[in-house]
């Protein structure tokens, strides 16, 4: 079995907080994952290709986890014991509701029209407007103000599933 | 031009002699097979001089077979016994071939994949990919003057499960050992990459005689990642040839041809869209079985406006992994053209205007995949120099998920994921009392499995008897660097477990590769016990190799009596070697594996420890 003992940011060599330059997350994983790659041990034992494919996979996810912004900050929320209560706690203020509904509409309407510029124009959008959403979410985090962090995670959540609506959206409109 | 390295009299250059390995492009329509010599990659060519090997195999009456040049001029007197584009059946359904009424094929719809009736017998689509394959193992063994030690194979990056596995399985009829399959358009980026030295973002745009594959790359510090890949399996220049074929009929109003003469035709058809590159007029002129004359032209401009669609439903793909990197057409530093299918003008043209910039076209097409494998091959040999410590990252090309209530996919692992990989989940029981689960697992980017392929059905018994939604079964998926996925599935409270490697639902059983295997040593080209003793001593001696170098570099992590242990295991895997019963030194390969085992776990966290030492925590802290 390999040892799973380190958390992500351990592993990685990286300060456990959110705001982490991008590139030094990937230079960690690079190098790391240039050890302990299957393609590094083509030729080796069944053990060891099997041990390097366990690790392998362990720093993809490790990775993945550290690479997305709202990943990370709940893997660090989860680190530090914080529930984000992303499914019981749904209370939120009636204004961003009121945003949620406009952006469903949105994307309904160019999903039904099965137009892919709109949608892919919504896409650009989302992620401009979410923006500020996740410089406020580090500044929480690493100020230790969870609480606030985990109500923004809980926002950001929203975001995401919307995003993922229109990815789907995209799917069914190209065939 | 990188210099040749010549080593002190007496000396050895590397601690173990250099692993033939091979690079080999399975292609729709050509095969290549391609090696590294003297520090650069080259295709390996035939007696006659020719790189490409065509993809077509004829079976004989007696029992023979023809494979390439031979075959490709005989199809037309032969279409039913001459099987062309194997590919595209490879991991395939009756059901999925499309338009079966066109080819000349006798289609056998068995359960699985589908099979061919031939006159040699009833043949599956693997063991006609594996005769191409002999054919170029032959080619690289006499050419190489030995045994291989083992292939990199090249898939198109858009092959799913059921497809890759085929492939594997072809490969393992053939008799090669396969070090890793590989995406073709990656492999194409190795070619390139490495002959420029570039950093960035790049496209790869393969459209090859049957599939499109198109990858998103971005190259830094040695390091080829690849951030998404889409493609369209059944689209390639076969689809290109057979419009102009359509055309050509309509022109010389012909009525329905025999399979002669659509093999006839269409051979015309390949031969005018190639003329076409290089000139404005092609002529097509044959005659038919009937006696009857056809002579057609067709001028350039036709033939693009005829397959414009085809071009353009190469951009949809193009735009979807744009848009799974994250990045727009102008973030792309460079296009990469490979597949033959790439010559043609009208698709340069449309690549050129959707990316805004001349594509590259400095490797030959219809070599770069090929020769991208073979340096692969020969870094995953272990010949690896210092000057090519690069690694590779490719994902999946296609969500995997399971079945659940209602006919709907829960997707596990999305598209795009870097591999390997793996994630579980847990479902739950829908009755009260239920002691069995079905695991159907598919792939695919739709809701609804029937929308899916279907890759692997398999059950999980002995739940205890339990109120519907007590149950905890936690299903993992986890997809290896060849991109091959296994499922296991165990229930958490019983501890009730069950596990597959996904043999695909078109795939084959070990029992039918056995079968087959047998059914080619029939054919007395090779003797079963003369090459299972081989694979068995080339296994040994890899074994030992591995194990010995592992232990001058980190014995030191062993207790005494766990370095004892291993010695004992090894000595008797170095009798067995020695000896000439295959069993033996399998069983004595499986115990040095099985002992070893807590010391690859040792080595690799060390490995890991060395990877992080030197650097802190603190020089990030600014």
């Amino acid at each position: 079995m390999i040892d799973l003992s380190r958390n992500h940011f351990e592993l990685f060599g990286l300060p456990a907080r959110f705001a982490v330059p991008a590139d030094a997350i990937e230079r960690s994983y690079h190098e790391i994952q240039g050890r302990v790659h299957p393609d590094r041990y083509a030729d080796a034992t069944d053990a060891e290709r099997r041990t390097a494919m366990q690790w392998a996979t362990h720093v993809n996810e490790a990775y993945a986890t550290l690479r997305e912004p709202l990943k990370r900050a709940r893997y660090l929320l989860a680190l530090r014991g914080v529930d984000p209560q992303i499914e019981t706690n749904t209370a939120m203020p009636a204004e961003f509701l009121t945003a949620q509904m406009e952006w469903r509409e949105a994307v309904e309407e160019a999903a039904l029209a099965a137009d892919v510029d709109a949608l892919d124009h919504l896409l650009a959008r989302l992620r401009r407007d979410t923006h500020a959403e996740f410089d406020a979410l580090g500044r929480e985090l690493d100020e230790g103000r969870d609480a606030e962090a985990a109500a923004s995670v809980r926002r950001l959540m929203f975001y995401e599933k919307i995003q993922e609506d229109i990815g789907h959206a995209i799917v069914a409109a190209e065939g | 031009m990188a210099l040749l390295q010549i080593s002190e009299p007496g000396e050895s250059p590397a601690p173990h002699a250099r692993r033939l390995a091979v690079g080999i492009d399975l292609g729709t329509t050509n095969s290549l097979v391609a090696t590294m010599r003297n520090s650069i990659a080259v295709v390996l060519n035939d007696a006659d001089g020719n790189a490409l090997l065509p993809s077509v195999v004829r079976y004989l009456a007696g029992g023979g077979v023809h494979v390439g040049y031979p075959a490709q001029a005989e199809q037309a007197a032969d279409p039913h016994n001459t099987i062309v584009s194997v590919k595209r059946f490879m991991g395939r359904g009756l059901k999925d071939v499309a338009y079966p009424e066109n080819t000349p094929y006798r289609f056998v719809d068995s359960p699985g994949m589908v099979q061919l009736r031939t006159a040699a017998g009833v043949k599956s689509p693997v063991e006609v990919s594996a005769e191409i394959l002999r054919v170029l193992k032959r080619r690289a063994e006499e050419s190489l003057g030995g045994d291989l030690f083992g292939a990199v194979i090249t898939v198109p990056a858009y092959f799913d499960d059921a497809q890759r596995q085929a492939t594997k399985d072809a490969a393992t009829l053939a008799g090669l050992n396969v070090l890793r399959l590989l995406n073709e358009p990656t492999a194409a980026a190795i070619a390139y990459g490495l002959d420029n030295a570039s950093e960035g973002i790049y496209a790869v745009y393969d459209l090859g005689g049957g599939t499109f594959d198109l990858s998103i790359l971005k190259l830094t510090r040695g390091v080829f990642e690849v951030l998404a890949t889409s493609g369209d399996a059944a689209l390639g220049g076969d689809d290109f040839d057979h419009r102009l074929f359509c055309w050509v009929i309509e022109q010389a109003r012909l009525a329905p041809l025999s399979p002669e003469d659509t093999r006839l035709l269409l051979t015309h058809a390949r031969a005018a869209k190639e003329y076409l590159t290089g000139h404005a007029e092609a002529r097509i002129t044959a005659t038919l079985g009937s006696g009857e004359r056809v002579d057609v032209s067709v001028t350039r401009r036709e033939f693009w406006d005829m397959t414009r669609h085809l071009v353009q439903k190469t951009l949809a793909p193009t735009r979807k992994a744009l848009r799974d990197a994250g990045l727009a057409p102008g973030d792309v530093k460079g296009v990469v053209m490979v597949g033959g299918a790439t010559r043609m003008p009208h698709v340069q043209q449309a690549v050129a205007d959707h990316f805004k910039q001349a594509p590259l076209n400095n490797l030959d097409p219809d070599k770069v995949v090929a020769l991208g494998a073979a340096i692969q091959a020969n870094v995953l040999a272990g010949n690896r120099g210092a000057e090519e410590d690069w690694l590779l990252l490719d994902v999946i090309p296609l969500s995997l998920g399971l079945e659940t209530m209602g006919g709907l996919v829960e997707k596990i692992i999305p598209r795009n994921s870097t591999i390997p990989t793996a994630r579980a989940q847990e479902f739950t029981t829908f009755k009260d009392g239920q002691t069995a689960m079905v695991i159907h697992a598919v792939q695919g980017e739709r809701e609804l499995v029937s929308d899916c392929r279907s890759l692997a059905r398999f059950e999980l018994r002995g739940i205890p008897p339990m109120a519907a939604g007590a149950a905890r079964i936690r299903v993992s998926f986890q997809v290896d660097a060849d991109g091959l996925l296994s499922v296991s599935a165990r229930e958490s409270t019983s501890g009730v477990a069950a596990s597959i490697a996904v043999k695909p639902s078109y795939g084959l059983s070990d029992d039918d590769i056995t079968r087959m295997l047998r059914d080619s040593f029939d054919h007395a080209r090779d003797d079963v016990h003369v090459r299972a003793l081989q694979e068995a001593r080339v296994e040994g001696e890899r074994m030992l190799a591995a194990v010995e170098s592992a232990l001058a570099a980190d014995g030191d992590l062993l207790e005494a009596a766990e370095r004892a242990a291993i010695d004992a295991d090894l000595a008797a895997l170095r009798a067995a070697v020695a000896g000439t019963d295959h069993r033996l030194t399998k069983a004595a390969v499986d115990r040095v594996n099985r002992v070893s085992e807590p010391f690859a776990a040792r080595r690799m966290d060390r490995t890991v420890k060395r990877a992080l030492a030197g650097r802190s925590v603190e020089a990030f802290s600014s």
